[in-house]
């Protein structure tokens, strides 16, 4: 009966992994793109909690993000030669955020907007 | 006379309680008027996390009548944590007491879980690959740590397929099952994925700390052809696993 039960378990933990492994790629991985949301589209939406989602006021806005599949935020097309950058590559260069596209906001003090990179940094660090 | 706490929030959670005395403006004026102010916005903002929180159920119900809905929970049960996050903790049990359904209560329910599952802590997942190299002479001992975003709801409704129809605004199929809705969370985006009821035995044991074996044979109890394969499977591509503990045979 053991033998059997076991014989059972064993079938079916290697049918669940061998099911994990044959899965049509995962649902794909995503990141943080900071730089490509148009206005009122930027992410981080769960609810109430979360008041940034669909905050951004401006199109391209340089402190909002959207999540993309992993890979393609610096491929985006965006107009007028902006670009996107990742949460994770801006946290690196120690950065918050993109000095490009903000809107008039009294909080975004001159503190605040040293954290934020400049396009022409941005395209320096890229290249 | 000075306002006391309790009269000034049992009058902003009723409209048709007059303004609480002693309130004044900077002019020492009476300030009926923006106490009025006050009560709708505390109202108004309770029911809209409601709106942002349910959208299923909104969609469900109707945006006019959600809105109604709202409000009178909003002021029959005021969250009882400042959490935003939280708000709407009670409206499954609000629903079912209105008369709206078990299904209607249970989608709230999963939507509850959706959220708490965005919020639960992050923890790495096991390599899938790691579990298939358990000896099978360790599996019926083996115990599954899981991921602080797994949940589960059980329902006696096909519920997320009516939450999945309610979001997209398409008509809902006529077939109504038991289900239990998987919530997890591998990365970001928490996923929602049906189980069998039989399913949810199983993978709420294991939750618990069930050994392997153990749980298998709980959720054969409910269906006797139950096969742990697909449960395991939808635990290990939603990242729920977190750890693998074998003991060996007592």
């Amino acid at each position: 009966m053991t033998d059997t039960k076991t014989l059972a378990l064993t079938a079916a933990v290697a049918a669940a992994v061998s099911a994990y492994a044959a899965a049509p790629a995962q649902a794909q991985a995503q990141e943080k793109c900071y730089g490509v949301s148009l206005a009122g589209e930027n992410d981080c939406a769960a609810g109430p909690g979360t008041t940034c989602a669909g905050t951004s006021t401006v199109d391209y806005q340089g402190n909002a993000w959207t999540l993309v599949e992993a890979g393609t935020c610096t491929e985006l097309d965006l107009p007028d030669g902006r670009m996107g950058v990742t949460a994770a590559q801006l946290e690196e260069w120690g950065f918050n955020g993109i000095n490009r596209d903000l809107p008039d906001d009294a909080s975004l003090t001159e503190d605040v907007l040293n954290q934020y990179i400049t396009p022409e940094r941005l395209a320096e660090l890229r290249s | 006379m000075i306002v006391t706490q309790q009269a000034f929030r049992a009058a902003l959670l009723d409209p048709a309680a007059p303004v609480p005395e002693g309130l004044t403006d900077p002019a020492g004026r009476p300030a009926g008027r923006r106490f009025d102010v006050y009560r709708n916005n505390v109202v108004a903002s309770l029911a809209a996390a409601l709106e942002t929180g349910f959208p299923a159920v909104r969609a469900l119900v109707g945006p006019d009548r959600f809105r109604a809905l709202a409000i009178a929970h909003a002021r029959a049960r005021p969250p009882r944590t400042p959490l935003m996050m939280h708000a709407g903790a009670d409206l499954p049990a609000f629903l079912e007491g209105a008369g709206l359904g078990s299904a209607l209560a249970d989608v709230a329910r999963l939507e509850l879980a959706v959220r708490e599952s965005y919020h639960a802590a992050d923890a790495a997942p096991i390599d899938p690959a790691a579990l298939g190299r358990i000896p099978p002479d360790r599996l019926e001992n083996l115990r599954l740590g899981v991921a602080p975003a797994l949940r589960l709801v059980p329902s006696a409704h096909a519920l997320v397929s009516r939450r999945q129809a309610a979001l997209e605004g398409s008509a809902q199929g006529a077939e109504d099952r038991p289900e239990t809705a998987l919530v997890t969370r591998r990365g970001f985006d928490p996923v929602v994925t049906a189980l069998a009821p039989s399913e949810g035995v199983f993978v709420t044991a294991l939750a618990r700390g069930d050994p392997l074996g153990a749980a298998v044979a709980l959720a054969a109890a409910h269906d006797p052809v139950f096969i742990p394969a697909a449960a395991l499977s939808a635990l290990l591509a939603g990242g729920a696993i977190t750890s693998l503990e074998t003991e060996s045979v007592p």
